[in-house]
């Protein structure tokens, strides 16, 4: 995984709240047997409708993606984040996240940016007033900034350091690479191998 | 593990349970200040659901499979149990299969393909082939990996993120469980089995009553069943929430061992019998909950609803919603009623079936298709029931055939299939038509579980072979002249 620092690109504004896993990707698509290539299943009923802000240009190639409170409630699925991640977002801000998606987030890569109500509304005014701005998201200094407005965001300290590390769960894990090869090493002879076969 | 906060858990000589020992013998790395611990695995299973996005995040992420020696994959979930020599007819089925033989290719995975001698249910294999044993951690993408508990292993299912994890490191980050004592002491009556006795825990602790916890089973009732007894019972831990089941390993645990093809030998043999005599839970351990059921007065169970606690003893009625205090409970009960289309108060003896199955990682080892053979030999199916034996693996097949019982199923009027989950979950064509019936020896009658607007019986195969002769639901108790 990429170390995440700050990220700049185009906002998109969204709109709507309790917006579902099931809305971020419809159950048909989880039959695929890859992790990569969701980008056309990302809000794909609403990706019907022409005006769907995300068939607009310039969003089709936002990063930032600003939305209603309740993001990511509903179904544990991990393909949300992926589907988000394909199709080019980088951060998603939220006045409030569910929890699993924003736990599989924070394992992905998705910066999952937290702000109050009324600066969600003031970030929607000014992508409105001028569509395609581009945001900044710094996530050292906590902070975004489009066009003059500059708000603080929240996120907890682990998945904070973890982004910034560039830590999935198992570049965490392999950072104890030294103790499982110790464990390794005293593992008793008996204990099961599958090769060769028998 | 859980235990009190007592610093003594350093100690060796503090009592332990089974599930705390094998855990301790497991730690890579002790979590400190609330962080989990980081847990070696000796065995993962693999087959082809949850297994595609895992081999892509390897790479995706240009990592390799750590520990391809302690890796092993099967096909189960998709494969059909008929005309196994013909293409796949579901295209989701069969990309789910071409892919996991293409990522075994690629990844170099001991992979046992439809066809294969040891192809079948990846709980039914494990063990078939040795490579479950006491005192090991086994994860699986698959919630019934609970299974291989009955041998005294830590065993647990995991999502396919896990899934990955466990490929690229061979460890697992986890918090402790807890521990929950199942004590079922006395002697079961003729016609009562490790079904039975399951069947009973769920009902008793509910569907949630296990959440976080590893239960262990333990008592004089649970000392004497067989290896595929225990696991029947370690199977379906899950259905009461519980992460894991586990069963103190014993001299009927290493007699099912000895000589499979992946059992230590010679001195590595007595070296792990050494070892695995002292993983019993010490006297004077606590657990965290405990629980005891009474085995001398068990009789067959059957569920009558649509999750695996809604279940009552054979002999009774179907219940009522308003026996229920809960109002979730009584609620739940109204819908499934609904659902399965009873009327409270009926008989559960007189409720027709459509359809038997007797299959599943719960009960579809040999012990289990020889208990449903000995009920039906020599007489004849019930007119109008569809009948459906499903063995858990090609070599319970093979061994089956060799016993002579696919003549007495096929003779009684049943289907004989090949090795697979079959109508468990119905992933391949092996399904219930809406509305229909079925007596079913596997572990889930959710909604739909076995076909869209199938309705689900859990039984034992006793209680499965005795429905198939008379048609409604029946223990081999009422067999009498018939
Ligand atoms: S038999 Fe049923 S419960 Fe067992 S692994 Fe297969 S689908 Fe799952």
């Amino acid at each position: 995984m990429e170390k995440f620092t700050t990220v700049t690109g185009i906002a998109a504004p969204l709109r709507r709240s309790n917006v579902d896993t099931d809305q971020i990707i419809p159950a048909q698509f989880l039959k695929r047997v890859t992790k990569t290539g969701f980008e056309d299943a990302l809000f794909y009923g609403w990706r019907q409708d022409p005006d769907f802000i995300l068939n607009q240009q310039p969003y089709l190639g936002a990063r930032v993606l600003v939305a209603g409170p309740d993001f990511g409630t509903g179904s544990s699925r991990e393909h949300a984040v992926w589907a988000l991640r394909d199709f080019g977002f980088s951060v998603v801000v939220s006045p409030r996240f569910g929890d699993i998606f924003r736990g599989n987030s924070g394992k992905q890569g998705l910066l999952t940016a937290q702000v109050p109500e009324e600066d969600v509304e003031r970030i929607w005014r000014a992508i409105e007033q001028q569509p395609g701005v581009e945001m900044t998201v710094d996530l050292v200094e906590r902070q975004l900034s489009i066009g003059e407005l500059r708000l603080a965001f929240e996120i907890d300290d682990y998945t904070r350091w973890r982004l910034l590390e560039g830590l999935d769960d198992i570049a965490l894990t392999l950072r104890n690479e030294e103790a499982i090869t110790a464990f390794e090493s005293r593992r008793a002879a008996w204990r099961p191998t599958t090769l060769p076969a028998r | 593990m859980s235990t009190d906060s007592t610093p003594s858990i350093d100690t060796p000589s503090a009592p332990r349970t089974l599930a705390e020992k094998v855990w301790d013998d497991h730690l890579v790395v002790k979590g400190e200040d609330g962080n989990p611990d980081l847990i070696y695995i000796d065995l993962h299973l693999v087959h082809e659901v949850t297994s595609p996005q895992a081999f892509d995040g390897l790479r995706v992420a240009g990592r390799p499979l750590r520990r391809v020696d302690l890796t092993i994959a099967t096909e189960d979930h998709n494969t059909p149990t008929i005309g196994i020599d013909r293409p796949i007819a579901d295209l989701t089925s069969r990309t789910q299969i071409n892919t996991l033989r293409a990522n075994a290719e690629e990844f170099g995975v001991r992979l046992h393909s439809l066809g294969d001698i040891e192809q079948g249910i990846v709980h039914v294999v494990g063990p078939q082939l040795g490579l479950t044993m006491p005192g090991i951690t086994v994860v699986c993408g698959d919630s019934h990996t609970s299974t291989h508990g009955a041998f005294g292993a830590m065993a647990f299912g995991i999502g396919t993120s896990e899934v990955e994890h466990v490929m690229a490191t061979q460890t697992l980050p986890l918090k402790p469980f807890k521990t929950m004592a199942i004590n079922v002491e006395g002697t079961l009556r003729e016609g009562v089995t490790a079904k039975d006795i399951i069947l009973a825990v769920i009902a008793k602790i509910g569907t949630g009553g296990g959440q976080g916890y590893v239960l262990e089973y333990r008592g004089s009732a649970i000392r004497a069943l067989s290896m595929d007894g225990r696991m029947t019972i370690c199977n379906m831990s899950i259905e009461a929430g519980a992460r894991a089941g586990m069963v103190a390993p014993d001299q009927t645990t290493f007699d099912y061992l000895q000589g499979r093809p992946h059992a230590p030998t010679g001195a590595d043999w007595d070296e792990a019998v050494a070892y695995w005599t002292t993983l019993a839970t010490d006297e004077g351990a606590s657990f965290d909950a405990e629980v005891f059921i009474d085995a001398d007065e068990l009789e067959p169970f059957v569920t009558w609803g649509t999750n695996p606690g809604q279940g009552v003893s054979l002999s009774d009625v179907v219940p009522s919603p308003e026996q229920f205090d809960d109002p979730n409970e009584r609620a739940a009960a109204e819908r499934a009623l609904q659902y399965m289309d009873l009327t409270a108060g009926t008989p559960l003896k007189e409720v027709p079936v459509d359809a038997v199955f007797m299959g599943s990682c719960t009960n579809s080892r040999i012990e289990d298709l020889r208990a449903f053979a000995s009920i039906i030999d020599g007489k004849k199916k019930a007119d109008g029931v569809r009948v459906m034996v499903v063995p858990g693996s090609a070599r319970v097949r093979i061994e089956a055939e060799a016993e002579g019982l696919d003549k007495i199923i096929t003779d009684f009027g049943a289907e004989w299939r090949f090795a697979g989950c079959s109508m468990c979950l119905g992933m391949n064509p092996d399904q219930l038509a809406p509305g229909e019936r079925c007596a079913s020896t596997s572990n889930r009658n959710f909604e739909g579980r076995q076909g869209k607007g199938g309705r689900t019986h859990l039984v034992s195969p006793l209680v499965a072979a005795a429905t198939a002769i008379r048609g409604t639901l029946s223990s081999p108790s009422d067999l009498n002249g018939k």
